[in-house]
């Protein structure tokens, strides 16, 4: 029964980097709104902290992917695949995706991770944000559901 | 900006950027919250349940703030119909594109990838024109 103890050791992990992750994006403020569109009104009163907020999420990870995570294998195309899929090079689905997430992510000030934070904390506008989203991640898959 | 927002930038930052080295580490895994929300919806495979698992850690990261820490600040400056037509453009662009903030934003520029570059350069402008838009009129 060992594939099930690691499968559930497995769980446990992502659910311990799940809590660490969700702390993240509340210190952070990634999941106040407002603070996440006063940052994107770089004419406007501008605040600058998500970008150190990113400076530091990115710095983090690049040093720990050199020194810690170097004898492992590259990141595989498996990987990558739990998000961008086994696409390659810049093509017409990555530049209209990308325009509407961040159409989508201006007029709200909320983007995926900050949407489960939003659901947690129940006030209505975060709910219909959370339902929409997913909304939008089944009509993705309804639509291109022959690819 | 005040000193202690700086801080909380570089803590709450760092903490995301580590999140993201140990999903690699321990799932070799990119922590895209898009494509691990998504990836929950059926037909159900066998990386549904650590997508599940960690979507729920992020919702337990709520109570767990409010007893520990305190409030948690949420203010919306959308209205309701805005919010729903938003996360669809959310929801869809994230898909079409292949991630989002934290996809491509973080860990694919991590790891260089002119996909990722390109992706966050574009919805930043997206965003940051909408903002100008709505904000100051065009």
């Amino acid at each position: 029964m060992v594939s099930k103890q690691s499968a559930l050791i497995k769980n446990l992990l992502a659910l311990l980097l799940g809590i660490g992750f969700g702390l993240g994006l509340i210190v952070a403020g990634m999941s106040n709104p407002t603070k996440v569109l006063a940052f994107l009104d770089v004419l406007g009163d501008w605040d600058p902290s998500l970008a150190i907020v990113m400076a530091s999420a990115l710095g983090t990870l690049i040093v720990s992917q050199k020194y810690f995570l170097k004898n492992s294998e590259p990141l595989s195309s498996s990987a990558a695949s739990s998000c961008d899929g086994n696409r390659s090079g810049v093509d017409a689905s990555l530049i209209a995706g990308s325009t509407l997430f961040g159409l989508g992510w201006g007029l709200s000030g909320i983007c995926p991770g900050p949407a489960f934070i939003g659901l947690a904390s129940g006030n209505l506008g975060s709910l219909v944000f959370f339902a929409s989203m997913y909304a939008g991640f089944i009509a993705y898959r309804w639509l291109n559901r022959s690819r | 900006m005040s000193i202690s927002a700086v801080i909380s930038a570089i803590i709450g930052g760092s903490l995301i950027g580590l999140v993201a080295a140990l999903l690699l580490f321990t799932h070799n895994r990119v922590a895209g919250i898009s494509g691990i929300a998504a990836g929950i919806l059926p037909p159900w495979n066998n990386e549904s349940p650590w997508r599940a698992s960690f979507l729920t850690g992020m919702l337990l990261s709520v109570p767990l703030y409010r007893s520990l820490l305190g409030e948690i600040p949420l203010e919306l400056s959308a209205s309701l119909p805005v919010l729903a037509i938003a996360g669809l453009l959310v929801g869809y662009g994230s898909r079409l594109g292949g991630g989002c903030t934290s996809g491509h934003g973080i860990c694919g520029i991590a790891r260089l990838s002119t996909r990722s570059i390109v992706a966050t350069l574009v919805f930043m402008l997206a965003a940051g024109l909408v903002v100008f838009g709505v904000r100051h009129g065009f």
